[in-house]
């Protein structure tokens, strides 16, 4: 068989199997990058709490690709119309230098270093010297030719759009709006964490993982593991398979919230042979679990109108490159950065709300100690990451492209479940992928 | 910024110059000799996986904190690792040898001579958060350092590189921690983050 005619799956039709080329082939990434980070997909950039006054800037990546999301001046005719956030390409429209080096900023316009073309913050071209060349002895020497047009030359811009202080930005300008694009059923969890209220910025850890970066949304569509790797969650009840939970998806399987309500923790039956449960276990300085249940945590439970629903957790995921974490108190955005297609670089931006207590916002500090590359929750999945890529790269290093993971845990198709004992939003998400990839 | 952190009062960028408190020279040299003796004992008891030695260079309410030095220098309270006592450090240290999944590694830390910056007062402490110090004045140094990871049939590899900056308080038992803030240049943590350091 020639390698490269390889279905998805080796089992034709099944869509719960994942063939570990999907993370082994360097030429697959690019076209992911082309069709999904490129394509028609809204990818995140960052929150409107991180450029809070005019010409405030963040530099971040879609993708492959260096963006630049900054505070613009909005037109008083456009009041209320404009939200004034630009995201522009890193590149310079004249030879393609990747501009902008600083992380963050401020900045009245951006200009190349190499030949001094000037942008205004909206991306346009302000000037460029010698546009009209130089005159020397009565004679105007160089300059750009008659017919060049400034406005042609500015950076590329991308589509923007702000959500309840989330700001998303698309390369390709026939994406659909993004309330469409995310849909009617993740929306309720977008607001409920979002919608009219103040963000404070609490700051960043960043992390290199070597590992495709699909692993990661995975990771984060997949209930199945954190009762079992994450001693923290199955002992003191903050994530095991006995909790009310509900798995939820767009129509196109592509984004997916796992919301559920903490228990006691302590034996039960889904701690019975589990090597990471410790049932004598206990914190000498236990402030870490000083957890406080939030008003906003309860809101009308969106498929059972008449009743209301109290998740103590939200693990939203938005295709292709965004995780929102709602874990107790502890509130991030964490991003995907790929990098190849055997590593990506993972961005937790964490915040709180503008009229958290000081002890609220301490409480928030400190359970980030359970999240992020060190925390005792997470660090592990970066592991888990790294070693199911070694597994894959291991198999495929005869190029033959075989080998396929399985994710049949609760069945072999794609559904909503009020339970978290399946796999079904990796499922769901592979569907979704297999469409965009055109792969059968 | 964090309650527990007292802000430098009487010190310069490198400890040139009079540091208030300080006699001379002498007394200068005589604290960055303790406070190197005592860097080298923490380093070795982190790198020989000594871990229930290590909240003991802290009093026992000492702050641990690992924070980027992006977070720090823009005011951000964010921390990669923020443990507030003994206890905490104790709980992570059960943590990450009982519960915390991952490749096993060595550390090796390599540490600079400290500089003595200056001294400063603990800060009067809210209600809940009492502390009584014998002496009030805190040492206030800064020590670089460099960790490599070293993970079985691999390479050495710099796996975090950075300043300690500490205020160090006189007790009985002689010179403790009253709070370490490990202040990372490294902008990306490779993979994760572990054992202190």
């Amino acid at each position: 068989m020639n390698p490269a005619s390889k279905t998805f799956s080796q089992t034709p039709g099944n869509i719960s199997r994942v063939p570990y080329w999907a993370y082994t082939d360097p030429h697959l990434h690019t076209q992911e990058l082309g069709r999904i980070f490129y394509g028609q997909h809204w990818s995140y950039v960052g929150l409107l709490a991180e450029i809070p006054n005019l010409g405030d800037f963040k530099k971040t990546q879609i993708g492959e690709r260096e963006v630049i999301m900054v505070k613009d001046h909005v037109h008083p005719s456009q009041q209320g119309l404009d939200h004034g956030i630009r995201v522009v390409e890193n590149r310079c429209a004249h030879r393609g230098v990747r501009f902008c080096q600083k992380t963050h900023g401020n900045q009245r316009s951006f200009v190349c270093p190499y030949h001094q073309w000037a942008y205004k913050l909206n991306g346009d071209l302000g000037g460029l010297p010698f546009k009209d060349g130089v005159e020397r002895e009565g004679i105007t020497q160089g300059g750009m030719p008659k017919d060049f047009d400034v406005k042609q030359h500015g950076l590329n811009r991308l589509k923007v759009e702000v959500l309840h202080g989330l700001v998303f930005a698309t390369f390709d300008p026939q994406s659909p709006p993004l309330d469409q694009y995310l849909g009617p059923r993740i929306m309720p969890w977008l607001e409920r964490i979002f919608k009219s209220r103040e963000l404070t910025l609490l700051g960043y850890n960043r992390q290199r993982i070597p590992g495709n970066w699909k692993l990661m949304m995975e990771n984060i569509k997949d209930p199945y593991h954190p009762g079992l790797l994450h001693t923290w969650f199955v002992t003191f009840g903050l994530w095991r398979a006995d909790q009310r939970s509900r798995m939820i998806m767009d129509e196109r399987g592509r984004h997916a919230v796992m919301v559920s309500q903490r228990n006691e923790g302590g034996d039960g039956a889904v701690t019975k042979g589990v090597t990471s449960f410790k049932p004598n276990m206990k914190l000498q300085d236990d402030r870490l679990l000083d957890i406080v249940q939030e008003p906003w945590w309860t809101i009308a439970d969106p498929s059972k109108p008449t009743q209301t629903i109290t998740p103590s957790v939200t693990m939203i995921t938005l295709f292709p490159s965004l995780i929102i974490q709602q874990q107790v108190n502890s509130l991030s955005t964490r991003q995907i950065i790929p990098n190849g297609h055997g590593q990506f670089d993972f961005v937790w931006t964490h915040f709180g709300f503008k009229d958290d207590t000081p002890e609220m916002t301490r409480r928030r500090l400190r359970q980030a100690n359970l999240f992020g590359p060190a925390g005792y929750v997470s660090a592990d999945d970066g592991e888990v990451i790294e070693f199911s890529q070694a597994g894959f790269e291991q198999f495929n290093s005869d190029g033959l492209r075989g080998g396929e993971t399985l994710c049949e845990l609760g069945g072999r198709e794609v559904a909503m479940t009020e339970h978290m004992v399946t796999e079904t939003l990796i499922r769901g998400m592979y569907n979704y992928w297999r469409e965009v990839m055109g792969h059968e | 910024m964090n309650e527990n952190t007292p802000k430098p009062l009487n010190s310069s960028p490198l400890g040139q110059g009079d540091i208030a408190g300080i006699e001379s020279l002498s007394t200068v040299q005589t604290l960055e000799s303790e406070i190197n003796r005592l860097n080298a004992q923490y380093a070795r008891a982190l790198d020989e996986r000594l871990f229930d030695l290590w909240p003991e260079f802290f009093i026992p309410e000492g702050r641990y904190t690992v924070r980027s030095r992006e977070n720090h220098e823009r005011g951000l309270p964010l921390a990669l690792l923020d443990l507030e006592s003994q206890g905490m450090m104790r709980d992570r240290i059960y943590g990450v040898t009982q519960t915390i999944f991952h490749a096993p590694y060595y550390t090796r830390h390599v540490l600079s001579p400290t500089v003595l910056l200056g001294s400063t007062l603990v800060q009067p402490m809210s209600p809940s958060n009492a502390l009584e110090l014998k002496d009030p004045t805190l040492w206030v140094s800064s020590t670089s350092y460099a960790v490599f990871r070293t993970k079985p049939t691999q390479v050495s590899e710099v796996f975090n590189v950075g300043q300690y900056l500490d205020h160090w308080t006189r007790t009985e038992a002689g010179l403790k921690l009253f709070s370490r803030v490990c202040i990372f240049d490294t902008e990306m943590v490779l993979n994760s983050f572990i054992y202190p350091i």
